[in-house]
């Protein structure tokens, strides 16, 4: 497993459902009525819910210290400078990278994006003599995994069209886990990125990182780490896992919508061609040309989401003070009695590992003779908010046989009588649709 | 709003006794004008795909494969009982009633006299989410009509 860094080193003993109790009074969205019953969040895999310290964070900046970051020499415009890079140290740290290799972007897909289209453009004519350790061609191989969300798959079967690379990807077995035998069949002298998520958004699966990587650095790959479900959830070392680029999500980590980040090592960042271009993110502008600021404000162009970043600087420290790694051992014990209870019921499908296997806070089911959107629907009467669908991985639910599955998905503020009462209500679905 | 008024019993029955669903079983009517057509709906995956057969101005024959949630699948049944042997004027017309009362939220009540078995989709229409799921058969229906008038 990953060490953990000292700084996010438990501060107490292990979570319990009176100190879930207590961090859910930092919640004010969870304490409302759907449908007449009390709301039980079960969808923070898709979007997680904001403690007020998050949301005061960013409500503060706008009341006192509001401007554009990097320019202008008024007092605002240095406070809001000073706050962003402040925010941007605090993330960094919260991932074990140093400030100067993390990237702000909208969202993990845009970060996805950044990569791959600064690969593309390095392919391109044009492009500097530094960046050509990053350009793609026809021979070059970019390798997946069967379990990818799409934002981390349609970028790369973009990138492998337009240069004509070739995609290639890692297959899963019935349950889910990654073929490693496979995969070191398949990652050879030609792959030049491997792809792969941390924690399966479906599956709940922790991927062996550091085989992958090991796999990777033999034949020269570049590795690209989609952490959107593991930065949230469980300490995260991106040195200690000596990937190439890490990406992750503020809006699944109690941070607001719009804001994102890339990791990347500056070695590779400062020879990366800037994906998107503009203000902010150069040193000289002809006419002609410009050249461009190295990593982080290279990635920057524009005005930035200064309060967004702050904001998910607030929610990263509202993380580290509760603790990831007790985080991290409360949700595996939300996603075990998930795992445990929903196998018992009748007709139910689970999929992912089994119980009593490694696996995040989440797991994704399917009710045999209802869809899932009727699933969906039936829980919502009941105040139980989950995700329905292909949760963004057909290629994965097709693998498995499915068009579309429910999934229930916890965060520090679960207890276990919301995974309760999802239990409760799912043993109740068959009966109602007449199965 | 409560869940038995978006599932009612016919909605449910429907989706379990699936009337037209089959495309391969039977092929259409020798010397019909026949459309085609295959409508998906990507926030779900449910996808149908609806043959519709039209013999002098009239639906002769209505056909469909799909995969969805009961709404959806219900819907489509439903359908196939209403289109088949009006003529292609009148399941314009229908189409477009029905679509005009579920986009209404709730605000159009449905007239079962002109909408027959699909008024109990009535409920789906405070559902913004599942308008697209009673929609979609309809809406390949109607595309496929097109195919077929031309």
């Amino acid at each position: 497993m990953v060490a953990i860094p000292t700084h996010l080193l438990p501060s107490a003993g292990t979570l319990d459902n009176d100190e879930v109790r207590r961090i859910r009074n930092d919640f004010p969205i969870l304490h409302q009525q759907v449908n007449g019953r009390n709301l039980v969040y079960l969808d923070s895999g898709a979007t997680s819910q904001n403690p007020l310290s998050v949301i005061e964070a960013e409500q503060e900046f706008y009341e006192q210290r509001n401007s554009a970051v990097h320019r202008g020499a008024h007092y605002l415009a240095v406070e809001a400078t000073e706050s962003f890079e402040d925010a941007r140290e605090t993330v960094a740290a919260f991932i074990g990278a140093r400030s100067d290799e993390l990237v702000w972007t909208s969202n993990a897909t845009e970060a996805l994006n950044l990569i791959s289209y600064s690969f593309l453009n390095a392919s391109l004519p044009g492009a500097t003599a530094e960046s050509a350790r990053f350009a793609l061609g026809e021979g070059d191989e970019i390798v997946v995994t069967e379990m990818e969300h799409h934002a981390n798959l349609i970028p790369w079967q973009q990138l492998a069209m337009r240069t004509g690379a070739t995609l290639r990807y890692i297959p899963v077995d019935d349950s889910g886990a990654l073929l490693m035998e496979e995969a070191a069949r398949i990652v050879g002298p030609r792959t030049r990125v491997l792809a792969f998520t941390h924690a399966s958004n479906v599956l709940g699966t922790i991927n062996p990182v550091a085989g992958l990587v090991a796999l990777a650095r033999e034949h020269g790959a570049l590795v690209v780490l989609d952490a959107c479900q593991s930065a949230p959830h469980m300490p995260l070392d991106v040195k200690a896992l000596d990937v190439d680029f890490a990406v992750l999500s503020g809006h699944k980590m109690l941070a607001p919508t719009g804001i994102g980040a890339l990791y990347g090592k500056a070695a590779h960042l400062n020879a990366m061609p800037p994906f998107l271009t503009g203000g902010s993110m150069i040193t000289t502008v002809t006419m002609e040309k410009a050249a461009f600021l190295p990593a982080p404000q290279r990635f920057e162009a524009g005005t930035q989401r200064i309060s967004q970043a702050i904001a998910l600087a607030s929610a990263a420290n509202y993380l580290k003070e509760t603790g990831i790694s007790r985080i991290h051992e409360w949700e595996t014990v939300l996603g075990q009695r998930l795992v445990s209870g929903l196998s018992e019921l009748p007709g139910i499908r689970v999929l992912g590992p089994a119980a009593g296997q490694e696996r995040i806070g989440l797991a994704a089911f399917d009710v045999d003779g209802v869809h899932a959107h009727d699933v969906g629907q039936y829980l919502d009467d009941r105040g139980i908010a989950v995700r329905v669908g292909h949760h963004c991985a057909q290629p994965l639910h097709r693998r498995l046989g499915l068009t579309a599955t429910t999934r229930a998905s916890t965060y520090l503020y679960n207890t276990t009588d919301d995974v309760d009462a999802l239990l409760e209500a799912v043993s109740g679905v068959r009966s109602y649709f007449r199965v | 709003m409560s869940l038995d008024a978006l599932y009612q019993q016919i909605i449910l029955d429907h989706s379990k006794l699936r009337h037209g669903e089959g495309l391969a079983a039977e092929q259409p009517p020798a010397g019909a004008s026949c459309g085609e057509s295959h409508q998906l709906n990507p926030t779900c995956g449910d996808e149908i795909t609806v043959r519709l057969a039209v013999v002098d101005g009239r639906v002769s024959q209505f056909r469909w494969d799909g995969d969805g949630c009961s709404i959806s699948m219900a819907s489509a049944s439903v359908l196939t009982d209403l289109a088949e042997g009006i003529d292609t004027e009148e399941l314009r017309t229908l189409i477009g009633t029905f679509r005009e009362m579920l986009r209404s939220r709730g605000k159009i009540a449905a007239d079962p006299e002109v909408l027959g078995d699909a008024a109990a989709f009535e409920g789906v229409a405070r559902y913004v989410a599942r308008v697209k799921c009673a929609m979609l058969s309809w809406v390949a229906a109607e595309d496929a009509l097109g195919q077929a008038s031309s």
